[in-house]
């Protein structure tokens, strides 16, 4: 009779776990009847949005327990290229596909935009605590690598009683295809003839000078944690972690900060644009209280969907997003849809077949 | 007093020293990563961590329930591809191959060994996802099942190697043929070591970051099936760590707690079991 | 031919040959069929990695085509014009792996030094397995200590150190951020000391005694036996040792991609944030919008994939040499 070795011991012990969990793991989901096959949409794409969305797909799973939208925030370019090779249900974005782009699709797509948002300048300098204001100018010449020191009269003009240090800036920007990337760039572009032409604006750029972060929460993150740093983040972002995030001036020449208000502000007015075509940039739009780095953001979906019982559930969801979830997106800082983009998407729902 | 013999006294002396400052150094960095792992996770384990689904962003709170739950399912698929694979082509080199085609497989294993992990990533999705059109806990499984073979192969066919011919010709001389006595005698032989390898492998792969990050992906929720996309404890660990939630660090703390835990336990259990079998062997 | 069910007549067969009925044979005693079955699998390993292989090859057709032998020599990288080039993440491998290696080399050969020649059987055992304990810490593990305790450090502390001090060297110039070549060098050397350790120390422990007992009987101290004979006799291995970390801290991912600062730049800093292959691959490849941009993605990793099969192929050979060399003894 063989002794009962340490070996066995440990060999039961890892099998009999491993099995446990397989077969405990996904019961443990505090649902008392069996749950009818559970409905799953997976999405992925732009980070801008993921905080409202995680908590939507969130809501929504409580709301009905046997549907799950898995939405992975990979970056915009990550959202339209899964989506084109087909491997999620949807895909999300912050820069709208421009036809050459939705012509290598090898089937069609639409835009639902889902809320607007800001893209802000945060910034880690030490011993700093004021609230900076940056001109276009500053921006561009900072993420050009022309302005180096935090010192500098560009800087130092509108921020006379803020103490900025002598040191480095360390310029942070995505390292993936990004959303926030875009209308950070479609900003510059429109406001630097200079960034315009050496690097233009796309979900992915070659910068001149700077360390790159993935995802805004790797920007966010590597901002926190670097001294002299400034990035550029969706606004939650910053808030969330309690850093600080300057005003930007306008094309008013006032220094807004981005708010519910602000973001709004820079909204009004386009949605006759939309009526016809709902990729639109807002970025340094006119008016004395709007905040000049905003953009909506987009679900892109397929209109043909082949799976009866996922088109029922996106169409759904969509509908549900268009209602209640806007009412959630404020206490994130996103700014609601305007009322007449919601009706113009209510009547885009019927392309879904 | 010889002057040369002094200098060579003292340089023997020191180098000596730096040596033993050397390994200091190098022991001492597991100490540390074990000490400020538990430092710093220890605190963030709770029941929560074990039994919860992750919460949006910028709550608090939550565990990675659906990760452990995906880590488990993941190795047991990489298991089972990986390990017959690996098992049978080392009894194939060990007991029955032919020159020119051993040195092959061989080589070519030693090839697969040296695979970077990231492209075996890129080998699953363009071999699983693609055609699947999905990100899926099989193809997960299966990158890191390859990733398996080269380890099960050689441990395997090292230890059916330690086995003695004596053993060997004893079952022939019994009139096994020479399946069974392979199969019955020679791989119960070796059967310790073998299953310590496996086990040292599947504990490798465990921790394997790269090869899921376009294979299994990532998933919120729990992956039913095999062919959903899947949370798994390394890809939380890094989507977490560069984040900048605070909450979400300390998460990433306590899973690479766990993770590293369950690595280092197989590890040494691994090697106490082996040399329990090397003493017992000569004794 | 049979008619009642008692008799039964098997009908007859045609008389087997000689090399056939000894198949058959063999067959029915089942070792033909356990050679086939652990052939078949041994085969399928050969089938996976040509099909790996193949199948890196086909799918950067597009951008070997477009760039040629040109794509090792590029400097950008630009998905927004298409241009592609493999120099500026081939610049930060090499140099990541090369600062990892001159780094863990002097440490790790002295620790094998330790472990072989001076620390008693027991202790050397005892702590070589601690030591091979680190080489089972995965690598996103290292990579999450490192942005939390070795950026820091470097940024805080070490940079401004090398700064001060050398700073007229061209490689510690720069600003200084924390994250970039220089903490992707040092985490990797971190993490394959372990591998060279545990090499090193074996061909240590397998060269003859004889050559120490005859050195030291000459009058060479413990450290002279030591660096003069010894070693130099077990050189091949522990070179072989160095290929063998050296292949292994090329295909490093996660670790690097924390910590290297994800810049397609060459620069002559080591503070400067640097790309290197691997790095590039994880972050990139889920987005990539176009097939050029895929297919270029994968041609990198085919040259990692080759410069790692070239470098293991390299160690092995060495590895195999001192081994040899230490046994074949009258």
């Amino acid at each position: 009779m063989k002794k009962l070795s340490a070996l066995h011991l440990v060999l039961t012990l890892v099998v009999v776990g491993l099995g446990l969990t397989l077969v405990i793991g996904p019961k443990t989901r505090l649902v008392a009847a069996p749950p009818p096959p559970p409905s799953l949409i997976n999405g992925a794409g732009a980070t801008f949005p993921y905080p409202i969305y995680s908590k939507w797909f969130d809501e929504y799973h409580k709301l009905h327990p046997d549907i799950q939208i898995n939405y992975q925030s990979i970056g915009s370019g990550g959202g339209i290229q899964q989506l084109k090779a087909g491997t999620v249900d949807f895909g999300a974005s912050d820069m709208p596909l421009n036809d050459q782009l939705l012509g290598q699709f090898s089937f069609k797509v639409i835009h639902f935009p889902t809320v607007l948002g800001a893209v802000v300048p945060t910034y880690n300098i030490p011993g700093v605590n004021a609230e900076l204001k940056f001109t276009p100018e500053a921006l561009a010449g900072i993420y050009l690598g022309k302005i180096t020191k935090w010192n500098d009269p560009a800087l130092t003009g509108p921020n006379a009683g803020a103490n900025l240090p002598g040191q480095d800036i360390v310029v942070v920007h995505r390292s993936d295809g990004s959303g926030t990337t875009f209308v950070w760039t479609d900003y510059l572009s429109k406001v630097s003839p200079d960034w315009k032409s050496s690097v233009g604006s796309n979900t992915s750029v070659r910068w001149p000078v700077g360390l790159g972060g993935k995802g805004n929460e790797g920007v966010a993150g590597l901002v926190k944690q670097t001294p002299n740093s400034i990035g550029y983040v969706e606004l939650i972002y910053a808030i969330q972690n309690n850093q600080p995030y300057g005003r930007v001036r306008n094309s008013s020449g006032d220094f807004v900060k981005a708010s519910l208000a602000s973001v709004t502000a820079a909204a009004a007015g386009v949605a006759g644009q939309m009526e016809k075509d709902v990729r639109i940039s807002i970025t340094d739009a006119p008016g004395k209280e709007a905040y000049p780095i905003c953009s909506f953001t987009y679900l892109l979906i397929p209109t043909r969907i082949a799976d009866g019982a996922k088109r029922k559930v996106i169409t759904d969801f969509l509908h549900w997003m268009l209602a209640n979830g806007q009412t959630m997106v404020e206490s994130l800082n996103y700014a609601r849809l305007p009322k007449s983009v919601v009706a113009i998407e209510r009547k885009s729902l019927g392309q879904i077949q | 007093m010889n002057y040369r013999l002094v200098w060579r006294k003292s340089v023997n002396a020191v180098m000596l020293s730096l040596t033993g400052l050397c390994t200091l150094l190098t022991v001492s960095v597991l100490f540390f990563i074990l000490g400020y792992l538990i430092w710093n996770g220890a605190g963030a384990i709770n029941l929560d961590f074990f039994t919860k689904l992750p919460k949006p962003v910028g709550e608090t709170g939550g565990g990675m329930a659906n990760a452990i739950v995906g880590s488990a399912k993941l190795l047991l698929l990489a298991a089972l591809t990986g390990v017959p694979i690996g098992f049978m082509g080392g009894v194939y080199l060990a007991e029955f191959g032919g020159k020119t085609f051993s040195f092959l497989v061989r080589y070519t294993t030693d090839l697969l060994n040296g695979v970077p992990s990231i492209v075996m990533g890129i080998f699953a999705y363009t071999m699983v996802v693609l055609p699947m059109k999905h990100f899926s806990t099989l193809a997960g499984g299966l990158a890191l099942g390859v990733m398996m073979i080269p380890i099960a192969v050689r441990s395997t066919e090292e230890f059916l190697r330690t086995v003695p011919m004596t053993l060997r010709e004893g079952a022939l001389a019994l009139g096994a043929s020479k399946w069974k006595a392979i199969a019955t005698v020679v791989i119960p032989a070796a059967f310790r070591g073998i299953l310590t390898g496996i086990m040292l492998d599947l504990a490798r792969v465990a921790g394997e970051t790269a090869p899921l990050l376009f294979t299994a992906f990532n998933n919120r929720f729990w992956s039913p099936g095999w062919n959903q996309p899947t949370a798994s404890l390394p890809v939380m660990i890094f989507t977490y760590a560069i984040a900048p939630y605070d909450d979400w660090h300390r998460q990433a703390w306590a899973a690479g707690l766990v993770l590293l835990g369950l690595v280092l336990l197989a590890n040494i259990t691994a090697r106490v079991v082996l040399s329990r079998k090397l003493s017992s062997a000569a004794g | 031919m049979a008619s009642s069910a008692s008799t039964f007549t098997p009908s007859p067969r045609p008389a087997l040959t000689g090399r056939a009925r000894v198949f058959l044979l063999r067959l029915r005693s089942g070792d033909e069929v356990a050679h086939l079955i652990t052939l078949i699998f041994a085969s399928a390993i050969l089938l996976i990695t040509v099909l790996l292989a193949f199948e890196l090859y086909r799918n950067s057709a597009l951008s070997r085509e477009k760039f040629g032998w040109h794509f090792l020599t590029t400097r950008t990288w630009d998905p927004v014009f298409e241009d592609f080039g493999a120099l500026p993440f081939i610049f930060g491998t090499v140099v990541t792996s090369a600062v990892g290696l001159l780094l863990a080399v002097p440490v790790g050969v002295g620790a094998a030094i330790f472990l072989a020649e001076l620390a008693p059987p027991r202790i050397s055992d005892a702590l070589a397995f601690v030591i091979e304990l680190l080489a089972a810490v995965p690598s996103v593990i290292y990579g999450l200590l490192a942005i939390f305790t070795l950026v820091p450090l470097l940024r805080t502390v070490v940079q401004p150190f090398l700064k001060e001090h050398l700073g007229f060297i061209p490689l510690f110039q720069g600003p200084n951020y924390g994250v970039g070549l220089l903490a992707a060098g040092l985490i990797l050397a971190i993490m394959i000391v372990p591998f060279i350790v545990s090499i090193s120390r074996e061909v240590l422990m397998a060269v003859p005694v004889e050559q120490r007992e005859a050195a030291l009987a000459l009058g060479a101290t413990r450290w002279e036996s030591t660096w003069k004979v010894v070693v130099p006799y077990a050189r091949a291995g522990i070179l072989g040792s160095v290929f063998l970390a050296m292949a292994r801290a090329l295909g490093e991912t996660m670790a690097v991609t924390m910590v290297i600062g994800n810049d397609p730049k060459i620069s002559s800093s080591l503070f400067a944030p640097g790309y290197s292959i691997a790095a590039v691959i994880a972050n990139e490849f889920t987005e990539a919008t176009s097939d050029l941009y895929i297919h270029a993605l994968i041609e990198l990793g085919l040259v990692l994939f080759i410069l790692t099969i070239i470098l293991n192929g390299l160690a092995r050979l060495l590895i195999l040499a001192t081994r040899r060399k230490g046994t074949a003894h009258p």
